[in-house]
């Protein structure tokens, strides 16, 4: 075996290299079996089942989420197009009754035109009569009177 | 003198004193192996604890041993890539964990109390041995890497951006494991002398703001060698075009 002489010792020193040194070699690599099949494994099966579960529920919230924006969008654009129909409905609804109005106040201003006319004419014809009549009562009057004075005399 | 009393002091440390088990014809550092049981028993009655009950909704020592697992992982893929990583992992995490909890067993367990016939308890990383059998293990574990993933192909690395490379990338492969096994030793083995010095010197407060920094380094050179190990790995298994 390789042996230096260190710091005055009788035997070994600081640079015995013996066989421990292969054994020791020997007992890390069984030392790494070991705490392979009592620690790594093991811990690795559980840590990577556990980082398993976390992604895959990630994977699974962000699905959701992208799912729920796709929705929100969805009813955003139904919450849209509902809003310029009522806009559009109203609208019509707006001009329907403007035009019924118009017509209504249409119909209305003939109606009175008409009936005002009517009334115009009667009046016109009421007058003629009465100063017809009037006329010929002062025609009877003064026939009345020139009999009266033609029968004094 | 003065000089002497310390150097004898320093003897007291115990440098390089071994407790020597022999079996057969082979010598074996005992206080290496001997913590080392005992750290590792400890780590794997922990860690047996923390997943012994494993629940989707991690308590207690799950969670530690979760945010451990999640930690060593982290290291692994950034390193290695995402490719390959998981083949690469235990190893990486497993010389992270023995780095680490050999590095703190040994600053933070009162060894010295338990008196050896020879050599002393401490950090198993503080012993060469250990260090150069990881840094071989790396060593191995990129070779396999390469060529498992790549085959014949791996040798392509050697030349990758011109051939002038080759004499370097040769010499990596040399002063990789050299590197990595005398910076885990040097440093562990450092952070324990200068403890021990400090301890002899003045016992009382003054060592512990070294002690808290032996721990930092301790700490940091386990995510060193770990990292390290696995951007060696990685290094050998990317693909360049």
């Amino acid at each position: 075996m390789l042996a230096f002489n260190f710091f005055g010792a009788t035997e070994g020193g600081l640079f015995d290299i013996n066989a421990t040194l292969p054994l020791m070699a020997i007992q890390v690599v069984a030392l790494t079996y070991i705490l392979n099949s009592l620690f790594f494994k093991p811990v690795g099966t559980v840590v990577e089942k556990r980082e398993k579960f976390v992604s895959n529920n990630i994977i699974e919230a962000k699905n959701k989420l992208s799912e729920v924006k796709k929705l929100e969008a969805d009813l955003l654009t139904q919450l849209q197009s509902a809003r310029t129909e009522a806009q559009r409905i109203v609208s019509e609804a707006e001009n329907e009754s403007d035009k019924l109005y118009k017509e209504a106040l249409e119909l209305a201003n003939n109606e009175a035109n008409a009936s005002k006319e009517k009334a115009r004419l009667e009046i016109e014809s009421q007058t003629s009569a009465a100063r017809d009549q009037l006329s010929k009562q002062a025609d009877d009057l003064s026939e009345l009177i020139v009999n009266r004075l033609i029968l004094e005399k | 003198m003065f000089f002497n009393s310390l150097l004898t002091n320093f003897a007291a440390l115990e440098v390089g004193q071994h407790l020597y088990w022999q079996i057969g014809n082979i010598r074996l550092h005992g206080q290496v192996f001997l913590t080392s049981w005992i750290l590792l028993g400890a780590l794997l009655v922990f860690i047996s604890l923390g997943t012994k009950k494993m629940e989707n909704d991690p308590k207690g020592l799950q969670n530690l041993l979760e945010f451990l697992w999640d930690y060593i992982r982290d290291l692994a893929r950034t390193q290695i890539g995402e490719k390959v990583y998981r083949d690469w992992m235990p190893f990486i995490g497993t010389l992270f964990l023995f780095v680490f909890v050999s590095n703190w067993g040994g600053a933070l367990i009162p060894w010295r109390l338990i008196k050896l016939p020879s050599g002393e308890l401490g950090a198993p990383t503080a012993d060469i041995n250990t260090t150069i059998a990881l840094a071989l293990l790396v060593s191995l574990s990129y070779f396999y890497a390469g060529l498992s993933n790549k085959g014949w192909r791996y040798f392509e690395y050697y030349v990758h951006p011109t051939p002038i490379m080759l004499p370097f990338k040769i010499l990596e492969d040399f002063t990789k494991p050299l590197s990595l096994s005398f910076r885990l030793f040097g440093n562990i083995l450092a952070d324990e002398l200068v403890v021990g010095v400090l301890v002899f010197l003045v016992p009382l407060i003054l060592p512990i703001p070294v002690m808290f920094l032996g721990l930092f380094t301790s700490a940091i050179q386990a995510l060193i060698f770990a990292t390290l190990a696995a951007y060696y790995i990685g290094e050998a298994v990317e693909e360049h075009h």
